[in-house]
């Protein structure tokens, strides 16, 4: 079962490993060095990579995945605060819930492709955004969230004997703490993104990714050539289901707080964005599409009116006025404009996203070392 | 020449209406197992709706159609696929986005694999088998050149190469051709019906559809006539070729 990966994918694996592994050092000169951006970094490649499994493979578009992201979160709370603050049940847990959602909404949704079939998981993550705001208070504390709270029973834990510590009880991987911001916390998301990226290349070099894949390319032929593309399709569903719960079960790891506001169209738009703009299809996209909004997000929503004024000083008094309203608009609250602009632009001028625009520039590099004629130059030059 | 004399493919008593179009009257068509068999007639006669009721694509209003004793027009066409008829497409139908490789390789799984099959961890590069199978079939149709190329770049004689390939890898029982020589050049056209010879070794019936009369009667062993809905002839290619009330329907406008 090992194996049989081409050379190229084992470097890119390799890389892409010291890369996240790494990415304390190299992330700290950029201001992003500390766990919880790095952590939310991980979690938001882990649900774009599974986003991009149904969307890049299969075409099919769903606005409605963070609903998985949201019952990955609940789930991942409930079981803390019923049995125990070991991150491996809570997660398990996530996964189950997650799976068996994404298999219903899946089903239902997948009777209809395109417009309509996006539409349907909208409605699904609407209603369940509503449900758990209100009607499932009991479950989803509404608008205050799910949190742990010191008279929860954690009866595994208890039963065991853990020491009770003084307030709200970490949550934890077999002793080391996860949960409070350090190191720990984002080391066990990096190594689950390794894990989530390799078995991503594993889906996207099998029979069964070409199968999604061809699925994309010709439905119609799919069924003339003896294939059920449906079983296919609820499959890739419910592994990206699989990876957004996932990710879910870590965002609650790292800070064990579940609100509904996660399940909001909002939410399942930015998977969306992250994918596409990273470059929908392919590898490493997603994971680049997710750090880069997380990143910029981290930074643009810092911004406040008194950076700004102390940014344009050198401005005469009525210009940097000017200056800091204009800039206010996108930042701070505003950072969506400027998110909306960049991903406008990215979409006209480069439909593949950051990743086609790196192959264009290495194409373009290897035309110029290896081709010396000048009029196959020029055609480059042209297009 | 014909080693048994039993109907594969048989369309019952069809009919088919689109709106106040008759597309097709009381049609019956028996074909026999091993031999090719040809549907000619003048455009708009409902060949290519005859054929879209064989793999399912249109439903009958009345009338069946039953092959080796299943009622195709009562499954989904994965499924008559998967019974062993496999059908090339007038306009070419591929996976565009991916190489030829991929596209032939994929019709090869469907044979092997069943209607679904889930092996997400699985390596393609595994599937060496496949993979041998799908070099050696498009080398077949001259296009195995081509094999890490895109579909999509192909040109529409290749395409047409291509998805013959792609039926020819199912080692079908029955293979529905829709003018496969539409669009070919004269040579193209001689090497299709060179290798659409060799298949008649492998055992494998043929319904083909085509305007081209020298790749009808250099193929074909029985002939149907279609005009306005209804067949008004079959027989051999002498036969039909002899036969007045054909002569005045189609073949006396096309071959002076």
């Amino acid at each position: 079962m090992f194996g049989n990966l081409s050379r190229n994918d084992w470097l890119l694996i390799a890389g892409f490993t010291v890369l996240v592994l790494a990415a304390p050092i190299w992330l700290a000169p950029l201001g992003a060095g500390y766990p919880a951006i790095m952590e939310k970094f991980c979690i938001f490649a882990i649900f774009a990579i599974g986003f991009n499994i149904l969307f890049g493979l299969t075409g099919y578009l769903s606005f409605g995945h963070a609903a998985f992201l949201g019952v990955g979160s609940y789930a991942g709370v409930w079981m803390f605060k019923l049995f125990s603050m070991n991150v491996v049940l809570s997660t398990v847990f996530a996964l189950i819930c997650a799976g068996l959602f994404a298999l219903i909404i899946g089903y239902i949704s997948l009777r209809r492709s395109g417009i309509y079939f996006s539409i349907l998981t909208l409605a699904f993550a609407q209603m369940m955004y509503n449900v758990a705001y209100s009607v499932l208070t009991p479950i989803t504390n509404g608008e205050t969230g799910l949190q742990l709270e010191l008279s929860d029973p954690r009866y595994l834990d208890n039963a065991l004997g853990a020491s009770q510590s003084i307030g709200l009880p970490r949550t934890s991987f077999f002793g080391i703490d996860i949960s409070g911001g350090g190191m720990p916390g984002f080391y066990f998301c990096a190594v689950i993104l390794i894990i989530c990226f390799y078995l991503s290349i594993r889906i996207f070099r099998s029979p069964f990714g070409m199968m999604l894949r061809a699925i994309k390319s010709n439905q119609t032929r799919m069924k003339y050539t003896g294939f059920n593309p449906k079983p296919y399709l609820l499959a890739a569903f419910v592994i990206s289901g699989l990876y957004a719960g996932l990710a879910g079960a870590l965002m609650v790891a790292t800070d064990p707080l579940a609100g509904a506001e996660r399940m909001q169209w909002t939410a399942s738009g930015e998977v969306v964005l992250m994918t596409i703009l990273g470059g929908v299809g392919t590898l490493v996209g997603p994971v680049i599409g997710a750090t880069l909004i997380k990143y910029f997000e981290n930074i643009f929503s810092a911004f406040n009116e008194n950076i700004l004024n102390a940014t344009f000083d050198f401005l005469p008094e009525g210009l940097r006025h000017f200056a800091v309203e204009f800039s206010a608009l996108f930042v701070g609250e505003g950072w969506f404009l400027t998110l909306g602009l960049v991903f406008m632009i990215v979409v006209i001028f480069l439909p593949g996203g950051i990743m086609e625009g790196i192959a264009r520039i290495r194409a373009l590099f290897s035309k110029k070392k290896t081709q010396d004629d000048a009029a196959e130059g020029s055609v480059v030059a042209a297009e | 020449m014909d080693t048994n004399n039993n109907v594969v493919l048989h369309v019952a008593d069809v009919n088919k209406s689109f709106g106040g179009l008759k597309a097709l009257t009381d049609v019956d068509l028996s074909v026999k197992e091993g031999t090719v068999h040809a549907i000619i007639g003048p455009n708009g006669a409902g060949k290519s709706t005859l054929l879209n009721v064989c793999i399912g694509r249109i439903p009958p209003d009345t009338g069946h159609v039953i092959f080796d004793g299943t009622v195709l027009d009562e499954i989904t066409p994965h499924e008559i696929n998967q019974l062993g008829v496999s059908r090339v497409f007038q306009t070419p139908e591929i996976f565009a986005d991916l190489s030829l490789l991929e596209n032939v390789m994929i019709p090869a799984f469907a044979r092997r694999d069943g209607a679904f099959k889930f092996n997400p961890i699985r390596a393609l590069s595994a599937e060496g088998e496949i993979r041998e199978k799908a070099e050696s079939h498009l080398e077949e149709v001259g296009l195995y050149a081509k094999r890490h190329t895109d579909a999509a770049s192909l040109s529409r004689g290749d395409k047409r190469r291509l998805e013959m390939a792609m039926s020819l890898i199912q080692s079908p029982r029955l293979l529905l051709l829709d003018e496969p020589t539409a669009g070919m050049s004269r040579h193209d056209t001689n090497t299709t019906i060179d290798l659409l010879k060799t298949l008649k070794d492998r055992g494998m019936t043929k319904v083909i559809i085509e305007h081209d009369m020298h790749v009808v009667f250099s193929l074909a062993d029985r002939i149907s006539v279609l005009a306005q809905g209804r067949i008004i002839a079959e027989g051999t290619p002498d036969e039909v070729r002899n036969s007045p009330k054909v002569k005045e329907a189609y073949l006396g406008e096309s071959q002076q």
